[in-house]
Protein backbone atom coordinates (compact mmCIF):
# COMPACT_ATOMS: atom_id res chain seq x y z
CA UNK A 1 0.00 0.00 0.00
CA UNK A 2 1.47 3.31 -0.97
CA UNK A 3 0.60 6.63 0.62
CA UNK A 4 0.04 8.76 -2.46
CA UNK A 5 -0.91 6.30 -5.23
CA UNK A 6 -3.72 4.10 -3.92
CA UNK A 7 -5.11 6.16 -1.06
CA UNK A 8 -8.45 7.74 -2.01
CA UNK A 9 -8.84 11.51 -1.84
CA UNK A 10 -10.76 11.52 1.43
CA UNK A 11 -7.93 9.64 3.04
CA UNK A 12 -5.34 12.11 1.81
CA UNK A 13 -7.37 15.06 3.07
CA UNK A 14 -7.84 13.46 6.46
CA UNK A 15 -4.20 12.44 6.64
CA UNK A 16 -2.92 15.91 5.78
CA UNK A 17 -5.38 17.45 8.21
CA UNK A 18 -4.12 15.10 10.91
CA UNK A 19 -0.52 16.05 10.24
CA UNK A 20 -1.45 19.74 10.19
CA UNK A 21 -3.34 19.52 13.49
CA UNK A 22 -0.46 17.57 15.01
CA UNK A 23 1.95 20.22 13.77
CA UNK A 24 -0.10 23.07 15.25
CA UNK A 25 -0.22 21.22 18.56
CA UNK A 26 3.51 20.55 18.44
CA UNK A 27 4.26 24.20 17.72
CA UNK A 28 2.04 25.22 20.62
CA UNK A 29 3.57 22.72 23.03
CA UNK A 30 7.05 23.99 22.23
CA UNK A 31 6.35 27.72 22.08
CA UNK A 32 3.72 28.40 24.73
CA UNK A 33 4.70 29.18 28.31
CA UNK A 34 1.38 28.96 30.12
CA UNK A 35 0.92 25.45 31.53
CA UNK A 36 -2.77 25.18 30.72
CA UNK A 37 -2.24 26.23 27.12
CA UNK A 38 0.55 23.69 26.78
CA UNK A 39 -1.79 20.95 27.96
CA UNK A 40 -4.33 22.05 25.36
CA UNK A 41 -1.63 22.09 22.68
CA UNK A 42 -0.66 18.55 23.60
CA UNK A 43 -4.31 17.54 23.39
CA UNK A 44 -4.27 18.89 19.82
CA UNK A 45 -1.29 16.67 19.07
CA UNK A 46 -3.31 13.76 20.36
CA UNK A 47 -6.20 14.64 18.06
CA UNK A 48 -3.83 14.84 15.10
CA UNK A 49 -2.39 11.42 15.86
CA UNK A 50 -5.91 9.99 16.20
CA UNK A 51 -6.73 11.41 12.76
CA UNK A 52 -3.87 9.43 11.25
CA UNK A 53 -5.10 6.26 12.92
CA UNK A 54 -8.61 6.86 11.63
CA UNK A 55 -7.24 7.33 8.13
CA UNK A 56 -5.46 4.02 8.52
CA UNK A 57 -8.87 2.40 9.12
CA UNK A 58 -10.34 3.78 5.87
CA UNK A 59 -10.50 1.15 3.14
CA UNK A 60 -12.49 3.02 0.53
CA UNK A 61 -16.09 4.05 -0.12
CA UNK A 62 -18.70 1.41 0.69
CA UNK A 63 -16.25 -0.85 2.46
CA UNK A 64 -16.27 -1.64 6.18
CA UNK A 65 -13.53 0.14 8.11
CA UNK A 66 -10.62 -1.74 9.60
CA UNK A 67 -11.54 -2.11 13.28
CA UNK A 68 -7.98 -2.34 14.61
CA UNK A 69 -7.08 1.38 14.30
CA UNK A 70 -10.46 2.25 15.84
CA UNK A 71 -9.56 0.15 18.86
CA UNK A 72 -6.23 1.95 18.97
CA UNK A 73 -7.89 5.37 18.87
CA UNK A 74 -10.17 4.42 21.76
CA UNK A 75 -7.17 3.24 23.78
CA UNK A 76 -5.35 6.43 22.87
CA UNK A 77 -8.29 8.52 24.05
CA UNK A 78 -8.35 6.69 27.40
CA UNK A 79 -4.62 7.23 27.83
CA UNK A 80 -4.91 10.93 26.92
CA UNK A 81 -7.78 11.44 29.36
CA UNK A 82 -5.75 10.01 32.22
CA UNK A 83 -2.64 11.93 31.24
CA UNK A 84 -4.61 15.18 30.95
CA UNK A 85 -6.19 14.57 34.35
CA UNK A 86 -2.78 14.10 35.94
CA UNK A 87 -1.42 17.22 34.22
CA UNK A 88 -4.40 19.34 35.32
CA UNK A 89 -4.16 18.05 38.89
CA UNK A 90 -0.47 18.96 38.94
CA UNK A 91 -1.12 22.43 37.55
CA UNK A 92 -3.83 23.06 40.11
CA UNK A 93 -1.65 21.87 42.97
CA UNK A 94 1.25 24.08 41.82
CA UNK A 95 -1.13 27.02 41.55
CA UNK A 96 -2.39 26.56 45.10
CA UNK A 97 1.12 26.04 46.48
CA UNK A 98 2.33 29.20 44.76
CA UNK A 99 -0.55 31.24 46.16
CA UNK A 100 -0.13 29.80 49.62
CA UNK A 101 -3.55 28.33 50.05
CA UNK A 102 -4.80 24.81 50.05
CA UNK A 103 -7.73 24.29 47.72
CA UNK B 1 12.92 -23.68 19.80
CA UNK B 2 9.77 -21.68 20.32
CA UNK B 3 6.95 -23.01 22.41
CA UNK B 4 3.50 -21.52 22.74
CA UNK B 5 1.80 -21.77 26.11
CA UNK B 6 -1.47 -20.22 27.17
CA UNK B 7 -0.70 -18.58 30.51
CA UNK B 8 2.36 -18.98 32.63
CA UNK B 9 5.23 -17.20 34.31
CA UNK B 10 5.58 -14.80 31.41
CA UNK B 11 2.10 -13.32 31.75
CA UNK B 12 2.36 -13.44 35.54
CA UNK B 13 5.51 -11.30 35.37
CA UNK B 14 3.32 -8.46 34.09
CA UNK B 15 0.10 -9.14 35.99
CA UNK B 16 1.47 -9.84 39.47
CA UNK B 17 2.76 -6.24 39.87
CA UNK B 18 -0.54 -4.91 38.51
CA UNK B 19 -2.48 -6.92 41.07
CA UNK B 20 -0.08 -5.78 43.78
CA UNK B 21 -0.60 -2.14 42.75
CA UNK B 22 -4.38 -2.45 43.02
CA UNK B 23 -4.23 -4.28 46.35
CA UNK B 24 -1.75 -1.87 47.92
CA UNK B 25 -3.96 1.02 46.85
CA UNK B 26 -7.09 -0.60 48.32
CA UNK B 27 -5.45 -1.65 51.60
CA UNK B 28 -2.94 1.11 52.37
CA UNK B 29 -2.44 -0.15 55.94
CA UNK B 30 -0.44 -3.15 54.77
CA UNK B 31 0.86 -1.61 51.52
CA UNK B 32 4.56 -2.17 52.39
CA UNK B 33 3.92 -5.86 53.08
CA UNK B 34 1.99 -6.18 49.82
CA UNK B 35 4.80 -4.37 48.02
CA UNK B 36 7.53 -6.66 49.30
CA UNK B 37 5.41 -9.73 48.68
CA UNK B 38 4.76 -8.56 45.10
CA UNK B 39 8.45 -7.99 44.51
CA UNK B 40 9.21 -11.46 45.85
CA UNK B 41 6.57 -13.01 43.61
CA UNK B 42 7.76 -11.01 40.59
CA UNK B 43 11.27 -12.22 41.36
CA UNK B 44 9.97 -15.78 41.41
CA UNK B 45 8.20 -15.28 38.06
CA UNK B 46 11.32 -13.88 36.44
CA UNK B 47 13.44 -16.70 37.86
CA UNK B 48 11.05 -19.36 36.59
CA UNK B 49 10.89 -17.61 33.22
CA UNK B 50 14.68 -17.51 33.08
CA UNK B 51 14.79 -21.23 33.86
CA UNK B 52 12.51 -21.77 30.85
CA UNK B 53 14.35 -19.45 28.49
CA UNK B 54 17.98 -20.22 29.31
CA UNK B 55 17.86 -23.90 28.35
CA UNK B 56 14.95 -23.79 25.90
CA UNK B 57 15.22 -20.55 23.94
CA UNK B 58 12.70 -17.69 23.63
CA UNK B 59 9.19 -18.13 25.04
CA UNK B 60 6.17 -16.61 23.33
CA UNK B 61 2.73 -16.22 24.88
CA UNK B 62 -0.29 -15.20 22.82
CA UNK B 63 -2.54 -13.44 25.31
CA UNK B 64 -6.05 -14.88 25.30
CA UNK B 65 -5.05 -17.27 22.54
CA UNK B 66 -5.00 -14.47 19.95
CA UNK B 67 -1.68 -14.39 18.17
CA UNK B 68 -0.17 -11.68 15.97
CA UNK B 69 -1.18 -9.84 13.83
CA UNK B 70 -4.56 -9.30 15.53
CA UNK B 71 -3.74 -10.29 19.11
CA UNK B 72 -0.89 -9.42 21.40
CA UNK B 73 2.17 -11.60 21.70
CA UNK B 74 4.41 -11.38 24.72
CA UNK B 75 7.89 -12.66 24.07
CA UNK B 76 10.80 -13.33 26.40
CA UNK B 77 14.27 -13.82 24.99
CA UNK B 78 17.62 -13.57 26.73
CA UNK B 79 17.77 -9.78 26.49
CA UNK B 80 14.30 -9.42 28.01
CA UNK B 81 15.27 -11.81 30.82
CA UNK B 82 18.29 -9.67 31.70
CA UNK B 83 16.17 -6.49 31.76
CA UNK B 84 13.47 -8.18 33.87
CA UNK B 85 16.13 -9.46 36.24
CA UNK B 86 17.46 -5.90 36.53
CA UNK B 87 13.95 -4.68 37.37
CA UNK B 88 13.36 -7.10 40.21
CA UNK B 89 16.90 -6.92 41.57
CA UNK B 90 17.15 -3.14 41.68
CA UNK B 91 13.45 -2.80 42.51
CA UNK B 92 13.73 -5.26 45.37
CA UNK B 93 16.58 -3.41 47.06
CA UNK B 94 15.01 -0.01 46.46
CA UNK B 95 11.81 -1.36 48.05
CA UNK B 96 13.80 -2.34 51.14
CA UNK B 97 15.25 1.16 51.22
CA UNK B 98 11.77 2.63 50.83
CA UNK B 99 10.62 0.69 53.89
CA UNK B 100 12.80 2.98 55.99
CA UNK B 101 12.29 6.20 54.01
CA UNK B 102 8.51 5.89 54.19
CA UNK B 103 8.32 4.12 57.55
CA UNK B 104 5.63 4.98 60.07
CA UNK B 105 8.11 6.55 62.52
CA UNK B 106 8.21 9.70 60.40
CA UNK B 107 5.22 11.59 61.69
CA UNK B 108 3.22 14.17 59.76
CA UNK B 109 0.65 14.42 57.03
CA UNK B 110 3.19 14.52 54.19
CA UNK B 111 4.90 11.39 55.37
CA UNK B 112 1.58 9.59 55.67
CA UNK B 113 0.67 10.54 52.09
CA UNK B 114 4.02 9.41 50.77
CA UNK B 115 3.69 6.15 52.67
CA UNK B 116 0.28 5.61 51.20
CA UNK B 117 0.97 6.36 47.56
CA UNK B 118 4.54 5.15 47.07
CA UNK B 119 3.68 1.46 46.85
CA UNK B 120 0.77 1.59 44.36
CA UNK B 121 2.77 3.91 42.08
CA UNK B 122 5.92 1.84 42.25
CA UNK B 123 4.12 -1.45 41.62
CA UNK B 124 2.26 0.09 38.69
CA UNK B 125 5.61 1.28 37.38
CA UNK B 126 6.97 -2.26 37.69
CA UNK B 127 3.98 -3.58 35.76
CA UNK B 128 4.67 -1.11 32.93
CA UNK B 129 8.41 -1.80 32.89
CA UNK B 130 7.98 -5.58 32.81
CA UNK B 131 5.32 -5.21 30.11
CA UNK B 132 7.59 -3.03 27.98
CA UNK B 133 10.40 -5.59 28.07
CA UNK B 134 8.06 -8.37 26.95
CA UNK B 135 6.04 -6.55 24.26
CA UNK B 136 6.40 -7.43 20.61
CA UNK B 137 4.11 -4.86 19.03
CA UNK B 138 4.37 -1.11 18.89
CA UNK B 139 0.93 -0.22 20.17
CA UNK B 140 1.34 -2.32 23.28
CA UNK B 141 4.61 -0.48 23.77
CA UNK B 142 2.82 2.85 23.46
CA UNK B 143 0.44 1.86 26.25
CA UNK B 144 3.30 0.56 28.37
CA UNK B 145 5.37 3.74 28.05
CA UNK B 146 2.31 5.74 29.08
CA UNK B 147 1.79 3.50 32.13
CA UNK B 148 5.46 3.94 32.98
CA UNK B 149 5.28 7.69 32.46
CA UNK B 150 2.19 8.28 34.59
CA UNK B 151 3.55 6.15 37.44
CA UNK B 152 6.96 7.81 37.17
CA UNK B 153 5.45 11.28 37.30
CA UNK B 154 3.49 10.27 40.39
CA UNK B 155 6.73 9.15 42.02
CA UNK B 156 8.46 12.39 41.02
CA UNK B 157 5.91 14.60 42.76
CA UNK B 158 5.42 12.28 45.74
CA UNK B 159 7.08 14.66 48.20
CA UNK B 160 4.45 17.29 47.39
CA UNK B 161 7.01 20.12 47.54
CA UNK B 162 6.74 22.98 45.07
CA UNK B 163 10.09 22.33 43.37
CA UNK B 164 9.22 18.66 42.88
CA UNK B 165 5.78 19.65 41.51
CA UNK B 166 7.30 22.05 38.99
CA UNK B 167 9.91 19.51 37.92
CA UNK B 168 7.19 16.89 37.70
CA UNK B 169 5.08 19.10 35.43
CA UNK B 170 8.05 19.70 33.16
CA UNK B 171 8.63 15.94 33.08
CA UNK B 172 4.94 15.45 32.34
CA UNK B 173 5.06 17.75 29.29
CA UNK B 174 8.22 16.11 27.95
CA UNK B 175 6.78 12.68 28.55
CA UNK B 176 3.38 13.42 26.98
CA UNK B 177 5.02 14.96 23.93
CA UNK B 178 7.31 11.95 23.59
CA UNK B 179 4.37 9.57 23.83
CA UNK B 180 2.35 11.54 21.28
CA UNK B 181 5.21 11.53 18.80
CA UNK B 182 5.31 7.80 19.37
CA UNK B 183 1.55 7.50 18.79
CA UNK B 184 1.83 9.50 15.57
CA UNK B 185 4.54 7.11 14.45
CA UNK B 186 2.32 4.14 15.30
CA UNK B 187 -0.36 5.62 13.05
CA UNK B 188 2.05 6.13 10.16
CA UNK B 189 3.51 2.66 10.56
CA UNK B 190 0.05 1.08 10.55
CA UNK B 191 -0.91 3.14 7.52
CA UNK B 192 2.09 1.79 5.67
CA UNK B 193 2.32 -1.79 6.89
CA UNK B 194 -1.16 -2.63 8.21
CA UNK B 195 0.58 -4.46 11.03
CA UNK B 196 1.80 -3.54 14.48
CA UNK B 197 4.03 -6.46 15.42
CA UNK B 198 7.80 -6.17 15.04
CA UNK B 199 8.09 -8.94 12.43
CA UNK B 200 5.29 -7.51 10.28
CA UNK B 201 6.80 -4.02 10.36
CA UNK B 202 10.33 -5.21 9.65
CA UNK B 203 9.21 -6.32 6.18
CA UNK B 204 8.47 -2.70 5.30
CA UNK B 205 11.66 -1.23 6.75
CA UNK B 206 13.29 1.35 4.54
CA UNK B 207 10.09 2.63 2.94
CA UNK B 208 9.74 6.42 3.22
CA UNK B 209 6.66 6.40 5.48
CA UNK B 210 8.39 3.92 7.78
CA UNK B 211 11.49 6.11 7.94
CA UNK B 212 9.30 9.05 8.91
CA UNK B 213 7.67 6.89 11.58
CA UNK B 214 11.08 5.89 12.84
CA UNK B 215 12.22 9.52 12.98
CA UNK B 216 9.19 10.40 15.10
CA UNK B 217 9.80 7.43 17.38
CA UNK B 218 13.46 8.31 17.68
CA UNK B 219 12.65 11.84 18.84
CA UNK B 220 9.88 10.64 21.16
CA UNK B 221 12.04 7.99 22.78
CA UNK B 222 15.05 10.30 23.01
CA UNK B 223 12.79 12.72 24.87
CA UNK B 224 11.77 9.99 27.29
CA UNK B 225 15.31 8.68 27.71
CA UNK B 226 16.58 12.23 28.25
CA UNK B 227 19.16 11.98 25.48
CA UNK B 228 20.95 15.29 24.97
CA UNK B 229 19.67 17.84 23.89
CA UNK B 230 16.26 16.54 25.04
CA UNK B 231 17.42 15.96 28.60
CA UNK B 232 16.23 19.33 29.97
CA UNK B 233 13.54 17.83 32.21
CA UNK B 234 15.69 15.20 33.87
CA UNK B 235 18.03 16.86 36.39
CA UNK B 236 15.35 18.72 38.34
CA UNK B 237 12.86 15.85 38.23
CA UNK B 238 15.36 13.27 39.45
CA UNK B 239 17.00 15.53 42.00
CA UNK B 240 13.81 16.80 43.65
CA UNK B 241 12.14 13.41 44.12
CA UNK B 242 12.55 11.38 47.29
CA UNK B 243 15.57 9.06 47.35
CA UNK B 244 13.85 5.74 46.52
CA UNK B 245 11.82 7.44 43.79
CA UNK B 246 14.98 8.96 42.27
CA UNK B 247 16.65 5.57 42.37
CA UNK B 248 13.75 4.02 40.45
CA UNK B 249 13.45 6.92 37.98
CA UNK B 250 17.14 7.06 37.17
CA UNK B 251 17.90 3.37 37.46
CA UNK B 252 14.93 1.72 35.81
CA UNK B 253 12.56 4.13 34.04
CA UNK B 254 15.06 5.55 31.54
CA UNK B 255 16.20 2.07 30.57
CA UNK B 256 12.75 1.13 29.26
CA UNK B 257 12.70 3.76 26.51
CA UNK B 258 16.35 3.08 25.71
CA UNK B 259 15.54 -0.63 25.41
CA UNK B 260 12.59 0.08 23.10
CA UNK B 261 14.79 2.24 20.90
CA UNK B 262 17.38 -0.53 20.79
CA UNK B 263 14.79 -3.16 19.86
CA UNK B 264 13.35 -0.97 17.10
CA UNK B 265 16.80 -0.25 15.79
CA UNK B 266 17.82 -3.90 15.62
CA UNK B 267 14.56 -5.70 14.93
CA UNK B 268 12.52 -3.35 12.75
CA UNK B 269 14.05 -0.33 11.17
CA UNK B 270 17.78 -0.85 10.85
CA UNK B 271 18.30 2.81 9.92
CA UNK B 272 21.49 3.63 8.13
CA UNK B 273 24.85 4.58 9.50
CA UNK B 274 24.10 8.28 9.23
CA UNK B 275 21.32 8.18 11.80
CA UNK B 276 23.54 6.03 13.99
CA UNK B 277 26.20 8.72 13.77
CA UNK B 278 23.61 11.33 14.72
CA UNK B 279 22.59 9.40 17.85
CA UNK B 280 26.26 8.83 18.66
CA UNK B 281 26.86 12.56 18.32
CA UNK B 282 23.92 13.28 20.62
CA UNK B 283 25.44 10.80 23.08
CA UNK B 284 28.75 12.63 22.86
CA UNK B 285 26.97 15.90 23.53
CA UNK B 286 25.28 14.28 26.52
CA UNK B 287 28.62 13.10 27.92
CA UNK B 288 30.18 16.54 27.60
CA UNK B 289 27.22 18.63 28.74
CA UNK B 290 26.13 16.26 31.51
CA UNK B 291 29.67 16.07 32.85
CA UNK B 292 30.23 19.82 32.73
CA UNK B 293 26.98 20.41 34.61
CA UNK B 294 27.88 17.67 37.12
CA UNK B 295 31.19 19.46 37.69
CA UNK B 296 29.45 22.79 38.26
CA UNK B 297 26.47 21.87 40.40
CA UNK B 298 26.38 22.60 44.11
CA UNK B 299 24.05 19.81 45.20
CA UNK B 300 24.89 16.16 45.59
CA UNK B 301 21.60 14.87 44.17
CA UNK B 302 21.86 17.17 41.16
CA UNK B 303 25.37 15.87 40.55
CA UNK B 304 24.06 12.31 40.55
CA UNK B 305 21.22 13.32 38.22
CA UNK B 306 23.56 15.07 35.74
CA UNK B 307 25.76 12.03 35.82
CA UNK B 308 22.75 10.07 34.58
CA UNK B 309 22.56 12.38 31.54
CA UNK B 310 26.23 11.70 30.79
CA UNK B 311 25.94 7.94 31.31
CA UNK B 312 22.90 7.66 29.04
CA UNK B 313 24.99 9.46 26.42
CA UNK B 314 27.74 6.87 26.80
CA UNK B 315 25.29 4.00 26.27
CA UNK B 316 23.96 5.70 23.13
CA UNK B 317 27.44 5.64 21.57
CA UNK B 318 26.62 2.00 20.75
CA UNK B 319 24.06 3.19 18.21
CA UNK B 320 26.83 4.82 16.21
CA UNK B 321 28.37 1.38 15.71
CA UNK B 322 25.17 -0.25 14.41
CA UNK B 323 25.68 -1.92 11.06
CA UNK B 324 29.45 -2.16 11.45
CA UNK B 325 31.44 -5.30 12.10
CA UNK B 326 31.68 -4.39 15.77
CA UNK B 327 27.94 -3.87 16.18
CA UNK B 328 27.16 -7.04 18.09
CA UNK B 329 29.91 -6.48 20.63
CA UNK B 330 28.86 -2.86 21.02
CA UNK B 331 25.19 -3.81 21.62
CA UNK B 332 26.24 -6.31 24.27
CA UNK B 333 28.35 -3.62 25.87
CA UNK B 334 25.41 -1.21 25.78
CA UNK B 335 23.10 -3.70 27.50
CA UNK B 336 25.72 -4.42 30.16
CA UNK B 337 26.15 -0.68 30.67
CA UNK B 338 22.38 -0.26 31.04
CA UNK B 339 22.25 -2.92 33.75
CA UNK B 340 25.41 -1.64 35.44
CA UNK B 341 24.08 1.91 35.43
CA UNK B 342 20.73 0.79 36.86
CA UNK B 343 22.35 -0.99 39.79
CA UNK B 344 25.03 1.61 40.48
CA UNK B 345 22.78 4.64 40.04
CA UNK B 346 20.07 3.22 42.28
CA UNK B 347 22.74 2.60 44.92
CA UNK B 348 24.07 6.11 44.47
CA UNK B 349 20.71 7.84 44.79
CA UNK B 350 19.82 5.80 47.86
CA UNK B 351 23.23 6.59 49.38
CA UNK B 352 22.87 10.29 48.53
CA UNK B 353 19.46 10.24 50.21
CA UNK B 354 20.96 8.67 53.33
CA UNK B 355 23.77 11.22 53.40
CA UNK B 356 21.30 14.10 53.10
CA UNK B 357 19.15 12.53 55.82
CA UNK B 358 22.06 12.14 58.26
CA UNK B 359 23.93 15.39 57.65
CA UNK B 360 20.79 17.44 57.10
CA UNK B 361 21.91 18.93 53.75
CA UNK B 362 23.26 17.84 50.39
CA UNK B 363 25.60 20.75 49.57
CA UNK B 364 28.76 19.29 48.07
CA UNK B 365 30.91 22.14 49.35
CA UNK B 366 29.90 21.50 52.97
CA UNK B 367 30.39 17.74 52.97
CA UNK B 368 33.91 18.15 54.38
CA UNK B 369 32.77 20.63 57.01
CA UNK B 370 30.36 18.21 58.59
CA UNK B 371 31.27 16.48 61.80
CA UNK B 372 28.70 13.83 60.97
CA UNK B 373 29.95 11.20 58.59
CA UNK B 374 27.36 8.60 57.52
CA UNK B 375 30.17 6.18 56.80
CA UNK B 376 28.32 3.28 55.27
CA UNK B 377 26.31 5.49 52.94
CA UNK B 378 29.50 7.24 51.85
CA UNK B 379 31.17 3.88 51.30
CA UNK B 380 28.21 2.73 49.19
CA UNK B 381 28.43 5.97 47.19
CA UNK B 382 32.13 5.36 46.53
CA UNK B 383 31.55 1.76 45.44
CA UNK B 384 28.79 2.85 43.08
CA UNK B 385 31.16 5.49 41.71
CA UNK B 386 33.67 2.72 40.92
CA UNK B 387 31.10 1.01 38.71
CA UNK B 388 29.98 4.24 37.05
CA UNK B 389 33.56 5.23 36.29
CA UNK B 390 34.17 1.73 34.95
CA UNK B 391 36.99 0.36 37.08
CA UNK B 392 37.49 -3.42 37.11
CA UNK B 393 35.89 -5.73 38.19
CA UNK B 394 32.62 -3.78 38.00
CA UNK B 395 29.93 -4.42 35.40
CA UNK B 396 30.47 -0.85 34.24
CA UNK B 397 34.04 -1.82 33.34
CA UNK B 398 32.93 -4.90 31.39
CA UNK B 399 30.27 -2.91 29.50
CA UNK B 400 32.62 -0.09 28.60
CA UNK B 401 35.28 -2.59 27.56
CA UNK B 402 32.88 -4.31 25.16
CA UNK B 403 31.68 -0.99 23.79
CA UNK B 404 35.24 0.09 23.08
CA UNK B 405 36.11 -3.31 21.65
CA UNK B 406 33.18 -2.97 19.26
CA UNK B 407 34.43 0.46 18.23
CA UNK B 408 37.95 -0.85 17.73
CA UNK B 409 36.73 -3.76 15.60
CA UNK B 410 34.81 -1.33 13.45
CA UNK B 411 37.90 0.83 13.24
CA UNK B 412 35.88 3.76 14.57
CA UNK B 413 38.50 5.21 16.87
CA UNK B 414 36.56 8.38 17.48
CA UNK B 415 34.07 6.45 19.67
CA UNK B 416 36.91 4.93 21.68
CA UNK B 417 38.05 8.46 22.37
CA UNK B 418 34.51 9.49 23.34
CA UNK B 419 34.17 6.56 25.77
CA UNK B 420 37.57 7.38 27.29
CA UNK B 421 36.63 11.03 27.63
CA UNK B 422 33.41 9.97 29.36
CA UNK B 423 35.45 7.91 31.80
CA UNK B 424 37.79 10.79 32.60
CA UNK B 425 34.87 13.17 33.06
CA UNK B 426 33.13 10.76 35.43
CA UNK B 427 36.30 10.44 37.50
CA UNK B 428 36.43 14.23 37.70
CA UNK B 429 32.86 14.89 38.81
CA UNK B 430 32.49 11.86 41.07
CA UNK B 431 35.67 12.72 42.95
CA UNK B 432 34.07 15.99 44.08
CA UNK B 433 31.84 14.34 46.70
CA UNK B 434 34.45 11.67 47.42
CA UNK B 435 36.97 14.35 48.37
CA UNK B 436 34.32 15.85 50.64
CA UNK B 437 33.77 12.50 52.31
CA UNK B 438 37.47 11.95 52.96
CA UNK B 439 38.59 15.40 54.10
CA UNK B 440 38.47 15.84 57.83
CA UNK B 441 40.61 18.92 58.48
CA UNK B 442 37.85 21.44 57.78
CA UNK B 443 35.29 20.05 60.21
CA UNK B 444 34.73 22.57 63.02
CA UNK B 445 33.85 19.91 65.61
CA UNK B 446 35.75 16.72 66.14
CA UNK B 447 34.64 14.07 63.69
CA UNK B 448 33.64 10.75 65.09
CA UNK B 449 30.30 11.41 66.68
CA UNK B 450 28.56 8.46 65.20
CA UNK B 451 24.85 8.22 64.73
CA UNK B 452 24.93 4.49 64.30
CA UNK B 453 24.42 2.46 61.20
CA UNK B 454 20.83 2.20 60.23
CA UNK B 455 19.19 -0.70 58.45
CA UNK B 456 18.54 1.83 55.67
CA UNK B 457 22.26 1.71 54.84
CA UNK B 458 21.97 -1.92 53.80
CA UNK B 459 20.12 -1.53 50.44
CA UNK B 460 22.50 1.03 48.90
CA UNK B 461 25.49 -0.89 50.18
CA UNK B 462 24.22 -4.19 48.82
CA UNK B 463 23.41 -2.63 45.44
CA UNK B 464 26.83 -0.98 45.29
CA UNK B 465 28.58 -4.25 46.14
CA UNK B 466 26.58 -6.01 43.43
CA UNK B 467 27.50 -3.24 40.98
CA UNK B 468 31.18 -3.78 41.70
CA UNK B 469 31.33 -7.57 41.68
CA UNK B 470 28.80 -8.19 38.88
CA UNK B 471 31.54 -7.63 36.32
CA UNK B 472 32.79 -11.08 37.35
CA UNK B 473 29.69 -12.70 35.86
CA UNK B 474 29.69 -10.46 32.75
CA UNK B 475 30.45 -13.44 30.52
CA UNK B 476 27.42 -15.30 31.87
CA UNK B 477 25.21 -12.23 31.45
CA UNK B 478 26.33 -11.90 27.83
CA UNK B 479 25.62 -15.60 27.36
CA UNK B 480 22.04 -15.00 28.49
CA UNK B 481 21.67 -11.87 26.36
CA UNK B 482 22.61 -13.87 23.27
CA UNK B 483 19.70 -16.34 23.72
CA UNK B 484 17.36 -15.84 20.79
CA UNK B 485 20.08 -13.80 19.04
CA UNK B 486 18.53 -10.35 19.56
CA UNK B 487 21.46 -8.73 17.77
CA UNK B 488 21.71 -11.22 14.95
CA UNK B 489 23.82 -14.36 14.67
CA UNK B 490 27.42 -14.45 15.81
CA UNK B 491 29.62 -13.40 12.88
Amino acid sequence: MNLDATMPDTGVIFGLAGILVFGIGLFGALSLRDSLRRVLALKLCGVGASFILIVAAWRGPGLAADPVPHALVITGIVVMVSATAVALALIRRIHSLENGRDD
Amino acid sequence: MTEIVSLDWLALTVFVPLLGAVLSFLVPRIAPQIGLMTLALAGLCVTMLALQVIPGGPVIVALGGWGAPLGLDLRADGLAIIMLGMNVLVGGFVSLGALDTFSARHAGEESARMRRYFWPLWLLLLCGLNGAYLSTDIFNLYVMIEVIALAAIGLTVLTGRLDAMRAGLEYMFASMLGALLFLMAVGLAYLQAGRLDFAGLAVHAGEPAMMLAFALMLVGLALKTALFPLHFWLPNAHASASAPASALLSGLVLKASLYILLRFWVEIFGPGERIGMLVGAMGTGAIIWGSVQALRTQRLKLLVAWSTVAQIGLICVAFALAGTIGAQTAWQGAVLLMVAHAVAKAAMFLAAGRIAQETGHDRIADLDRSHLRPTLAQFAFALAAISLIGLPPSAGFAGKWLLMEGAMRAGAWIWVVVAMAGTLFSVAYLSRPLIGFLRFDRAPDPVGEHHGWAIADAPPLMLAVIAVISGLVAVQIIGVISIGAPFGAVP
